[in-house]
């Protein structure tokens, strides 16, 4: 499958991770949620924003629990914690929410 | 101890790159600690290499996952031994290592350090106190 975007075509593996991560803009990642049946809201950005930080200093998306614990210590428990998270992406916040970022599955993932 | 609670201690010998073992170990630590064990890695032989600090990748065209052991703390895997003698037999330091702390939970999140550097009789003891001890 693949996204597109501006008229161009974006690589992904079967599931519809991206391929090529430099791909990524905040377009694309619209057009991913909306194909997720996400609509994207400044919680989802949040959300998403964090997880392309985590990437970006650790190279690995970080398993559900880690990233519901830290967006607990950076936005408080309002926001981290399981029933929210799984209202903002319903398919899993690490799971659809790498998806959106544009990163790999975590790892573990199945 | 707690019920059902066992000590994993990962041994890792291998140099980063060349083979996969040494980003294999560190996918299966990061599996392994959705299971709530007492986990530890062990570094020795050529597997100090994989703690070394500014490792650049680019000519050899694979991925550098030496900052992925930065983000062991979040994974609650917070001991990493380092064998003394078999950094110096290769020339390193703790120096040349990167630093890789965690933060306490239990002390008001304060952050410490992970890698502990032990002698080679030391590290026998650890692994001595393990249950299970898996080789990479």
């Amino acid at each position: 499958m693949s996204y597109e975007v501006d008229g161009q075509e974006i690589a992904t593996d079967e599931e519809g991770y991206i391929t090529d991560l430099s791909d990524w803009t905040p377009e694309l990642a619209e057009v991913i949620a909306k194909a997720e049946g996400v609509e994207m809201t400044d919680e989802h950005w949040a959300v998403v924003n964090f997880l392309r930080d985590y990437y970006e200093e650790y190279q690995i998306a970080p398993a559900v629990r880690v990233l519901i614990k830290s967006i607990k210590k950076s936005m408080g428990p309002e926001v981290g914690n399981n029933k929210y998270m799984y209202e903002l992406f319903p398919y899993g916040p690490a799971k659809q929410a790498c998806k959106i970022a544009g990163l790999p599955k975590p790892t573990g993932c199945v | 101890m707690e019920d059902g609670v066992k000590k994993f201690l990962y041994v890792n010998r291998k140099a980063p790159y060349g083979t996969i073992y040494a980003l294999e170990a560190l996918e299966v630590v990061l599996i392994g600690a959705a299971f709530d064990q007492d986990v530890s890695l062990a570094f020795l032989d050529d597997g100090v290499f994989q703690l070394t600090k500014a490792q650049d990748t680019k000519e050899i065209g694979v991925k550098n996952f030496s900052p992925t052991f930065r983000a062991l703390g979040d994974y609650e895997v917070t001991k990493l031994y380092v064998e003394k003698e078999s950094l110096d037999e290769r020339g390193l330091t703790a120096d040349d290592l990167q630093e890789i702390t965690y933060e306490d939970e239990d002390d008001d999140w304060a952050e410490k350090p992970s890698i502990i550097i032990v002698s080679r009789s030391e590290m026998a003891d650890v692994m001595a106190g393990q249950d299970v001890i898996l080789s990479f």
